[in-house]
């Protein structure tokens, strides 16, 4: 677990093994010349991005840019949409996620997703929700309640749900749900987790809390966010992307530090979105 | 008088005014018209109680509870039935049981084709896929008999054989007359054959409405298709399953003329399946039909009202379930 | 930004797409084993298709899971549940396709004679050939007996779906529930309704009888299409209406079922379908008569299924080919109905 050829693609279903945290050392994600098309239509052109291990990538650009469908070819999910395409490469571990030999179901026990709505499964208790991607990825656990504490706690939850751990999810607050959520994210141990607006259906209490676990999980994992809104995007990356349409396909016009891309942006088009002249 | 908070009355919440609308006239008329077309259904289904039940009196008056757990359907020439005796037993016996068999082999065969039509196919096809589905489930059941007399039967009944040469030792496989053909079995799997596209067919449609938020979220986590049909899927639409199977097995209890045409009407309680004999109440009905005295005809119509609460229980059961776990209730 | 633009767009990939390549040892395990099989058929007393089922099936399965095998436990119980549900599903379709693949062969026979649509059977016997007699009685009975009830049912069905989603009565639970259990009404029990009613109160079949027994049970079909159709109106759409000062019956003749017109053409269509087969209930009300008739109170009224049943009971070689045709005619009706619906279900919508 030292080194980057330490995880083989297929490590994680291999050990069987679901450690609570991981002390290993982080690879970073790399897109390289991605494309995306639906149907005829082309949305993203020629984005290539570096997301280094253990920061918080915030995707900021107005609507239709392209951003969270670069968001979802990064695990994989693209191809759920009938008729989508893509070109490129996405590289973790210094593999291409991509290739025809990799199974798509172990890139995304690798690479979490948190959505825009929260999606609880409605049919399970609590509990089950956040062990729920261990049941389908038939991985064993040791000390299974030890692991939903301890999602639960990382994503700021446990001391308001600790009682009820039998109660649906869908009985929760729309807050609640979203960090049920992102604690059933953690439960497989990913080494990235990609986040799709996750606090636009929410109320500013729950955004908070939201954000705050965002900096705590940033500690063993790389995190990716799309983001609408820029204090957001300034109070909790580390670095940031800027899309824009105008037009044509969505393209990466800037990327850099949050810092610099808020104060001192090289590109006119940054600048005048960050402080809010379009968008 | 200055201090109002003092004194309780100021702080007390003002009580809820209830809004009241007075219908215009042409709206007491419209809801008039509407409510009484409406309850016709009701009425309806009353009257056909209260017929059945009227017009057949005499026969439970005389016969009381042994007309239905009896066998004997012996029709006299009197034409006060004195030398008459009517019960349905065996016929009810094969009802359940032929459309038992349909439901246990239609269940898994059509749960496997909507999952296969949902999340196997290649889109392209889907659409042509659903609409032989859903036009198969129209298919009159005159057509599934005629298929089945002339093309399917002799196929079935070799099954029998085959069934009965392994699984005789079963009492459910055991056999008096080798003959096979005509039997429950066969019956059971013509039933099974006719009401495999109606349990497709809903349960395809509720499949196809899980939200896909909840497929997505069960692929992001790692998850198989196969995952995602055992964790979302079929939770999501185990009640439309239901719903589904409850209306085929309607469909198979309260069938005639396909069962008419490929089982043998005898009167004794049987429950060895591949045997050549059975029947149910409903094929009873059109097979005496034709020939039968007045006095009959009220047998048959006791018959018809057995039947009638028979599917009317099953089917306002299988609408409670329904309701009841239906997983999204909550 | 122009260097951006001068790049080359690459071509569109999909790498998830199922490639022949990809799928080349599944296609190569489904023909040996179909080899294997029909090797097994061969030489055992094993015989038909059948027999090659029985060996097919099992092939296929262990086949399976040898190939699935060593791509860790999610990837292989994901190809062994992907081979069942395709096995499952070619056993659910094959029965029907081997009906609607019978009945267009054999029907055709028949059909293919002009006679078999312009004549009826007043002097033809089962055993003339198909140059003689026809349907036309059964074709005209069942016109008569769908539009009766066709007459009866949309109307109602209309006020019951306006009565649960717009005027949504005290009792709209139980006119649902009602009409739900309604759709479990055995048809032989709606046709011996019919006669202890209307059949023994004339003292004779008739096609008026034929088409009430056939509106009891195509009332269901309609009452709940048209109800799914009238739920999908926007509330707006009435908002709207009932802030310009429009009562609620102006509301729903004028705003609300115009928009669903089609729908409600639909529903009937649906309920006609359902219908147009039926042969137990017109046993007991309409009867049949070998002569074509166009009086629907006078007397017995032949129909397709109901001639389809006798000419099966009689069962000379020209009474099935007979058989054939009318069953390929309720087929042809079926879909003609449904694709219709299909083509209106799109309308409403934009």
């Amino acid at each position: 677990m030292t080194d980057v050829k330490g995880h083989e693609v297929t490590q994680m279903v291999e050990t069987q093994e679901a450690p609570a945290t991981t002390g290993g050392q982080l690879a970073g994600l790399e897109a390289r010349g991605i494309h995306a098309w639906f149907d005829k239509h082309h949305a993203l052109e020629d984005i290539n991005l570096f997301f280094p291990a253990n920061t918080v990538t915030g995707l900021i650009g107005p609507s239709g840019c392209g951003k969270s469908t670069f968001l979802r070819i990064l695990n994989r999910m693209h191809e759920f949409i009938p008729r989508a395409a893509m070109a490129g490469e996405v590289l973790l571990h210094d593999a291409d996620i991509y290739d025809p030999s990799v199974n798509p179901a172990e890139i995304r026990l690798k690479i979490g997703m948190v959505f825009q709505k929260p999606n609880p499964f409605p049919a399970m208790t609590i509990a089950e929700n956040v062990s729920a991607g261990l049941k389908l990825a038939k991985l064993k656990v040791s000390n299974r309640d030890e692991l939903v504490e301890d999602c639960l706690t990382r994503a700021g939850l446990w001391k308001e749900v600790k009682d009820r751990l039998d109660a649906k999810g869908g009985s929760l607050s729309g807050g609640q749900q979203q960090r049920l959520c992102i604690a059933r994210a953690l439960a497989v141990n990913p080494e990235v987790l990609l986040m799709d607006e996750p606090c636009s259906a929410l109320d500013p209490g729950s955004t908070l809390r939201i954000e705050e676990t965002i900096g705590e999980l940033s500690k063993t994992m790389t995190i990716v966010i799309v983001t609408h809104n820029m204090q957001q995007a300034a109070r909790v990356s580390d670095r940031c992307a800027f899309f824009l349409a105008d037009g044509g396909p969505g393209r990466l016009i800037e990327s850099g530090l949050t810092s610099h891309m808020f104060t001192t942006p090289t590109d006119k088009r940054t600048e005048d979105y960050v402080q809010g002249r379009f968008g | 008088m200055g201090t109002a908070l003092g004194d309780g009355t100021a702080s007390r919440a003002p009580e809820k005014r209830v809004i009241v609308a007075q219908a215009s006239r042409g709206d007491r008329v419209f809801r008039g018209i509407v409510a009484a077309g409406a309850l016709s259904s009701l009425v309806l289904l009353g009257l056909i109680a209260l017929f059945l039940i009227v017009r057949s009196g005499e026969i439970f008056g005389r016969f009381g509870l042994d007309f239905i757990f009896s066998s004997d359907w012996t029709a006299g020439a009197e034409a006060d039935g004195s030398d008459s005796t009517f019960g349905v037993w065996a016929m009810l016996v094969g009802t359940v049981l032929v459309s038992l068999i349909a439901v246990i082999v239609a269940l898994p065969l059509a749960v496997g084709a909507a999952l296969f039509i949902e999340f196997y196919l290649p889109e392209r096809l889907r659409s042509t896929v659903r609409m032989l589905v859903d036009i198969s489930a129209a298919v009159p059941s005159v057509v599934y008999g005629l298929w089945a007399v002339s093309i399917f039967s002799g196929a079935a009944s070799s099954w029998g054989e085959i069934l009965h040469r392994f699984a005789g030792w079963f009492p459910l496989f055991g056999v008096e007359n080798e003959q096979y053909d005509r039997s429950p079995f066969v019956a059971g799997l013509v039933l099974a054959i006719m009401i495999t596209p109606i349990i497709t067919s809903v349960s395809r449609e509720v499949f196809s409405r899980t939200p896909p938020d909840l497929v997505n979220a069960s692929y992001a986590l790692g998850g198989s298709r196969w995952g995602a049909i055992r964790n979302v899927v079929l939770p999501y639409g185990s009640s439309g399953v239901v719903g589904g199977t409850m209306l085929g097995l309607g469909r198979a209890l309260g069938e005639t003329v396909a069962v008419y045409l490929v089982l043998n009407l005898v009167f004794k309680p049987n429950l060895r399946i591949l045997e050549s004999q059975g029947g149910n109440v409903a094929s009873l009905i059109a097979t005496k039909f034709g020939e039968a005295s007045e006095y009959e005809i009220k047998a048959l119509l006791a018959a018809g009202f057995v039947l009638f609460i028979l599917t009317m229980t099953v089917n306002m059961a299988a609408t409670y379930i329904v309701q009841k776990s239906s997983p999204l209730e909550s | 930004m122009t260097d951006i633009d001068l790049q080359p767009i690459p071509t569109p990939i999909r790498p998830w797409r199922v490639t022949p390549r990809r799928v080349a040892p599944q296609i190569a395990l489904a023909l040996g084993g179909t080899l294997v099989a029909m090797a097994v058929v061969l030489l055992t007393p094993l015989a038909g298709f059948d027999g090659w089922l029985l060996i097919f099936v099992p092939v296929s399965i262990v086949g399976g899971y040898l190939l699935a095998r060593g791509k860790g436990a999610v990837a292989t119980t994901d190809a062994m549940v992907a081979n069942t549900v395709v096995l499952v599903a070619g056993v659910a379709f094959y029965p029907i396709v081997s009906l609607l693949w019978t009945v267009i062969t054999q029907g055709l026979d028949a059909l293919l004679n002009w006679n078999f649509i312009s004549s009826d059977m007043r002097i033809s016997g089962p055993d003339d050939e198909l140059n003689m007699g026809g349907a036309a009685h059964a074709l005209i009975g069942t016109l008569m007996m769908v539009v009766i009830a066709t007459v009866i049912t949309l109307p109602l069905g209309v006020l019951t779906a306006v009565y649960v989603t717009e005027v949504r009565g005290r009792l709209r639970v139980v006119v649902r529930f009602i009409i739900q259990s309604m759709s479990g009404v055995p048809s032989i029990v709606a046709g011996l309704f019919i006669y202890s009613t209307v059949v023994m109160g004339m003292n004779r079949f008739s096609g008026l009888a034929g088409g009430l027994a056939l509106a009891i049970l195509m009332l269901p079909t309609v009452a709940r299409t048209a109800e799914e159709v009238l739920k999908l109106v926007p509330d707006d759409l009435r908002s709207a209406s009932y802030a310009l000062g429009a009562p609620q019956w102006r509301t729903t003749l004028f705003v609300v079922l115009p928009t669903v017109r089609s729908g409600i053409v639909t529903s009937g269509i649906l309920g006609v379908a359902r219908i147009a087969g039926e042969t137990a209930p017109l046993l007991l009300t309409a009867s049949y008569f070998t002569a074509t008739t166009f009086s629907p109170t006078e007397g017995p009224v032949a129909s397709l299924p109901v001639f389809t049943f006798n000419l099966l009971q009689s069962g000379t070689e020209y009474s099935f080919a007979r058989a054939w045709a009318c069953s390929l005619l309720l087929l042809l009706a079926v879909f003609v109905l449904f694709t219709v619906a299909r083509g209106l279900s799109g309308r409403d919508k934009r």
